[in-house]
């Protein structure tokens, strides 16, 4: 048998909070994580919509880059504008081989002396390998193991962070600062998985219960697992690493072109550049999408996508029921020529083919706070000079990210 | 009318003269979590002790229901199709599945009492 099946789960600092609480256990990545808590994934699902969720991701892996320029090196392996982030900063971005696919997903914040960065727990080990066999020894790749992450997501997260960390409430979307909570220094970022509004808090492992429970206390705040985060994430149309995009799928094919930064598609540098470059400007066979069943019937992760004529276009890598909705949804990949929203293709649900539509992703619109536009770059407004603007990603910074 | 059965996959059957009615139990619905959409058999249809008899799907998966019993498929409950949620809140009542006319009432006997389904609950991990 494999070696793995005889390893101990991990478990996160949080672990006893999970049990006090009633969750059902689940191994995921190699930890005990909690799918569920005693309201159900419903329930979790759509408090996070309605008012705030507080999810235990320490199984997340964090790292920290440092050397003389972390930022160029990361650029090396990642097609992300790294080098152009302010410090505070941070971008979703996406580690690559050489044929252009992906290794991982992966959060980038811009520190003032390094770079920060969280990835998959099933991939972390795999990362850190990748990383320091490539980056050399310029740079220096820690792994932050004391460390716990908690999200607080939904509309209501930044009025309730707000009354125990003033400040919080202005920060911008895809922004990052340091904070004191219960005497713990915090780095949260506002950012998330769910599509809405709310935060990652990056703290120590032994402050990390205190913390949680001081966030359980508020009103709005209700514990959520793992069940409802994916059905968060797949309303909100975010890919899940292993499932919706992999070392065989490419940015350009998983609809994440919009994280290749200007700058990088015209002088490349990363790797698989030659393929992407060309990807982007003669396109791909298959192309990511969203899909509606017409139908009730949930189609999962597999399930063959169909033309109507019944010819097998694609595979389903994401699929599930949409609680916001109230109906199913899915993603996978198809043909190009059916990556149309509107265009009406079929799932093969246990042998029947049950009809459904090509439609445009999220399927439930995104809540990201973004204060009011922002001023224009006049000289000497602190947004001006060389470089890229903060945030000159477009509709890209409008993405969370996916993991 | 007859005591009710349970089989070790978590059916539960209830007879009413040569009918059986099957659904899942309560063990089985709280495992499960809300469940989101259930696919019933087309009437008519026979199905056989053991084997596949519907689907029920929670936001997570799909599950597989067997039949407890082997017989036709004589109703089933339409009622699911709009609001599957009955089979968490009602298990044993109005989140039925399916009415079949047994082939064999033989069957029932190797099926548990209640308060051996109980025990049996009681020692799954």
């Amino acid at each position: 048998m494999p070696a793995q099946e005889t390893e101990p789960l991990k478990r996160t600092p949080l672990y006893p909070l999970h049990l006090a609480l009633g969750a059902r256990m689940v191994a995921f990545a190699g930890y005990q994580m909690p799918v569920q808590y005693p309201t159900g994934i419903l329930a979790e699902h759509l408090h996070t919509r309605a008012a705030a969720g507080l999810f235990d991701v320490s199984h997340m892996g964090q790292l920290r880059i440092e050397g003389a320029d972390p930022a160029a090196a990361l650029e090396t392996l990642v097609p992300g504008d790294i080098s152009g982030l302010g410090t505070a900063r941070m971008r979703y971005t996406l580690l690559l081989n050489e044929a252009g696919g992906i290794l991982d997903d992966l959060m980038v914040t811009r520190l003032p002396d390094s770079l920060f960065v969280v990835v998959n727990a099933a991939t972390q080990d795999a990362d850190l390998a990748h990383l320091a066999g490539h980056l050399g020894p310029a740079v220096k790749i820690s792994r932050l193991d004391e460390r716990a992450l908690l999200a607080l997501q939904g509309p209501m997260a930044a009025a309730v962070l707000e009354r125990l960390a003033g400040g919080v409430v202005r920060l911008p979307f895809m922004s990052a600062a340091e904070i004191v909570l219960d005497g713990q220094h915090c780095l949260v970022t506002r950012s998330g998985y769910t599509g809405e509004d709310g935060f990652e808090i990056s703290l120590p492992a032994a402050g990390a219960r205190a913390i949680a429970e001081l966030l359980l206390a508020e009103p709005e705040v209700a514990p959520v697992g793992l069940g409802a985060r994916d059905s968060l994430r797949l309303e909100a149309g975010l890919c899940l690493y292993g499932h919706d995009i992999d070392a065989t799928t490419t940015p350009v094919e998983a609809d994440l072109a919009w994280t290749i930064g200007k700058r990088r598609r015209e002088t490349g540098g990363f790797p698989g550049a030659a393929i992407i470059q060309q990807q982007l400007a003669h396109g791909t066979a298959r192309k990511r999408v969203g899909l509606r069943p017409d139908e009730r019937a949930p189609a999962r992760d597999g399930t063959a996508i169909l033309d109507r004529a019944g010819a097998t276009s694609g595979r389903v890598t994401s699929g599930g029921f949409a609680p916001s909705l109230g109906a199913p949804v899915a993603m996978g990949y198809v043909d190009a020529v059916h990556a149309v929203a509107g265009t009406p293709l079929a799932l093969s649900v246990r042998g029947t083919a049950r009809p459904a539509q090509v439609v445009s992703l999220p399927f439930v619109p995104h809540r990201y706070y973004r204060p009011d536009p922002r001023p224009l770059p006049f000289p000497g407004n602190g947004e001006s000079g060389a470089g890229p603007a903060r945030r000159a990603g477009g509709a890209g910074d409008a993405e969370a990210r996916a993991r | 009318m007859t005591a009710v059965r349970f089989s070790k996959d978590h059916e539960w059957v209830r007879c009413d003269g040569d009918v059986a009615v099957i659904g899942i139990t309560d063990y089985a619905q709280s495992q499960l979590g809300d469940v989101v959409y259930v696919e019933l058999p087309e009437i008519g249809r026979q199905v056989e002790q053991g084997g596949e008899a519907a689907i029920v799907e929670s936001v997570k998966a799909a599950s597989d229901v067997y039949a407890p019993v082997s017989g036709e498929v004589v109703e089933i409950n339409d009622a699911l199709a709009a609001d599957p949620a009955k089979v968490n809140a009602d298990p044993m009542g109005e989140g039925w599945f399916i009415k079949l006319r047994l082939a064999d009432p033989h069957q029932l006997d190797g099926l548990m009492d209640e308060a051996a389904y109980q025990r049996f609950v009681e020692e799954q991990p």
